[in-house]
């Protein structure tokens, strides 16, 4: 059992590793932001894995730290200051 | 297991460690930036080492990113090529990453023989103090010292944000951190998270005693519940001239302080606890501590005052 | 005890499975928007089928229900996420309509 879950988790590793492609190939910033994405939430996933694998139950609180903060990046990536300047660096009209 | 998982970890980490450096767009290389975070936390997690792992992901994965989009959004733009440093400075930056690595390198590869450690004897010694985890022990007793120094930097680089404030600023609010279109979604989100967010930034400071966890990694969640709300444009930031903001900002290390000089009088000196109170005043230390640096980064973020204060 | 471990197989197989098809929409889909929904598939199907496999393996109570905590933030955070990400792709249209 405990192999198949460190099997698993290393398998999930190259999965998530594998859309980081997606990362370099853009190619707008919502397309990079998604491979940022299923990396937290895999990230997650494999935390949870090598948790109950190893037994060592405060590598949970890591993929709990990883799912509360799982939406921070995506809702970064929509600031900017209205009337003065947007995200991308064009002035706003 | 087997070495492959580990050669692939390093593989990535790498790979998007060199992307991020070498793509030209800022924006993109911030989102670079946040995704080397995620894979060092879980080549963390790989190495035992669980407070580090999660400190990597609440740091990587919440304020820097912020913190970094944020400054992205106010720079200046300008074309990529014009940032290019003269090749020269290329080279000489390189070359001294170079002899860094080497240097990294050697030291893994040819460890002191016998390795010097004083592991054993901090170890042995963690019963008197009443924490369970050796890493807060260390921070919080062995070398208070460096936490405490380490906690003033920390005041030192907002005061330090605050002096960019131009003058008929002074005293006001940062610019708002609302989001470029008011969204369903985002607002929702900054209703139902921070609740259990603040829950789980006060176990990660409550466990932190005597499991991994922390000041550092609790307080970045609680400032990351903060700026979510002003995200979500359901609370402005505050004036920076307000005495309830500035005291809480010096609150942790005044705490610290207090607690290293009372040392003189209870205990053998500065820093020094007696141990049948060692707990409690770390536990109130780390509590201080723990508010500040939340209050803190939350301001990081906002950044210099941008209103006039009304 | 060895037909928990095969429903934790089952489970955690069937979840690296939607984490496999997430991963392929998102090199393979030809537009952001359609990769947005195999990435939100990922998110929700492949780690909910990951933690209903773990949880039967959970040492004790609190360990079990932190998992359901983790299940829970990820479900709120990938549906944001992917509401944010797409509106984002909305605005960056509207304002280059030729991208």
């Amino acid at each position: 059992m405990i192999d198949f879950l460190y099997g698993a988790a290393a398998l999930l590793l190259l999965l998530t590793g594998l859309g980081l492609a997606r990362m370099m190939w853009g190619p707008a910033p919502a397309d990079r932001m998604m491979a940022a994405q299923l990396l937290g939430t895999g990230g997650g996933a494999i935390a949870l894995l090598i948790a109950t694998a190893s037994g060592i139950t405060a590598i949970i609180d890591i993929a709990l730290v990883l799912a509360l903060l799982a939406a921070f990046a995506a809702v970064a990536l929509t600031l900017g200051e209205p009337g003065t300047k947007q995200p991308d660096g064009q002035a706003n009209p | 297991m087997t070495l492959l998982p580990d050669l692939a970890l390093v593989l990535l980490i790498l790979t998007a460690a060199v992307w991020t450096v070498a793509v030209r767009d800022r924006r993109d290389a911030v989102i670079g930036f946040i995704v080397v975070g995620l894979l060092l936390s879980l080549a963390w997690v790989r190495l035992n080492a669980v407070d580090v792992a999660l400190t990597e992901a609440a740091i990587g994965g919440g304020a820097t990113g912020l913190l970094l989009l944020r400054a992205c959004a106010r720079l200046v733009p300008r074309p990529a090529e014009s940032v290019l440093p003269h090749p020269a400075m290329w080279i000489l930056t390189g070359l001294l990453c170079s002899v860094i690595a080497a240097g990294l390198a050697a030291i893994v590869v040819m460890p002191v023989e016998p390795p010097a450690t004083l592991a054993p004897e901090a170890a042995a010694n963690m019963g008197e103090l009443g924490l369970g985890n050796p890493v807060t022990v260390v921070l919080l007793a062995y070398r208070a010292l460096d936490t405490l120094l380490e906690k003033v930097v920390l005041v030192l680089a907002l005061i330090g944000v605050w002096t960019l404030t131009p003058e008929q600023f002074w005293g006001g609010a940062p610019a708002s951190l609302r989001a470029q279109q008011s969204s369903g979604a985002l607002r929702l989100l900054a209703q139902v998270l921070p609740p259990v967010g603040v829950v789980i930034g006060v176990y990660l400071v409550w466990n932190g005693a005597d499991h991994p966890g922390g000041t550092f990694q609790g307080g970045t969640v609680l400032a990351a519940m903060w700026l979510l709300v002003m995200m979500a444009d359901l609370r402005e930031p505050p004036e920076i001239r307000l005495h309830t903001l500035r005291l809480l900002v010096i609150l942790g290390p005044v705490v610290f302080l207090v607690a290293g000089f009372a040392g003189f009088w209870i205990a053998n000196g500065f820093l020094s606890y007696p141990p049948a109170f060692a707990k409690p005043i770390i536990v109130i230390v780390e509590a201080a501590l723990a508010l500040s640096i939340a209050v803190i980064l939350g301001m990081l973020v906002a950044g210099p005052a941008a209103r006039a204060p009304r | 005890m060895i037909l928990v471990d095969m429903f934790t197989m089952a489970a955690v197989g069937a979840g690296m499975f939607f984490f496999l098809a997430g991963t392929v929409g998102l090199l393979r889909f030809p537009d952001t928007l359609s990769r947005l929904h195999a990435l939100t598939k990922a998110d929700n199907l492949g780690f909910g089928f990951i933690v209903l496999g773990l949880l039967p393996q959970s040492p004790d109570v609190l360990s079990g229900l932190k998992l359901v905590v983790v299940w829970l933030l990820v479900q709120l955070a990938a549906a944001t996420a992917g509401q944010l990400i797409a509106q984002f792709v909305g605005l960056e249209r509207r304002r280059d309509p030729a991208a």
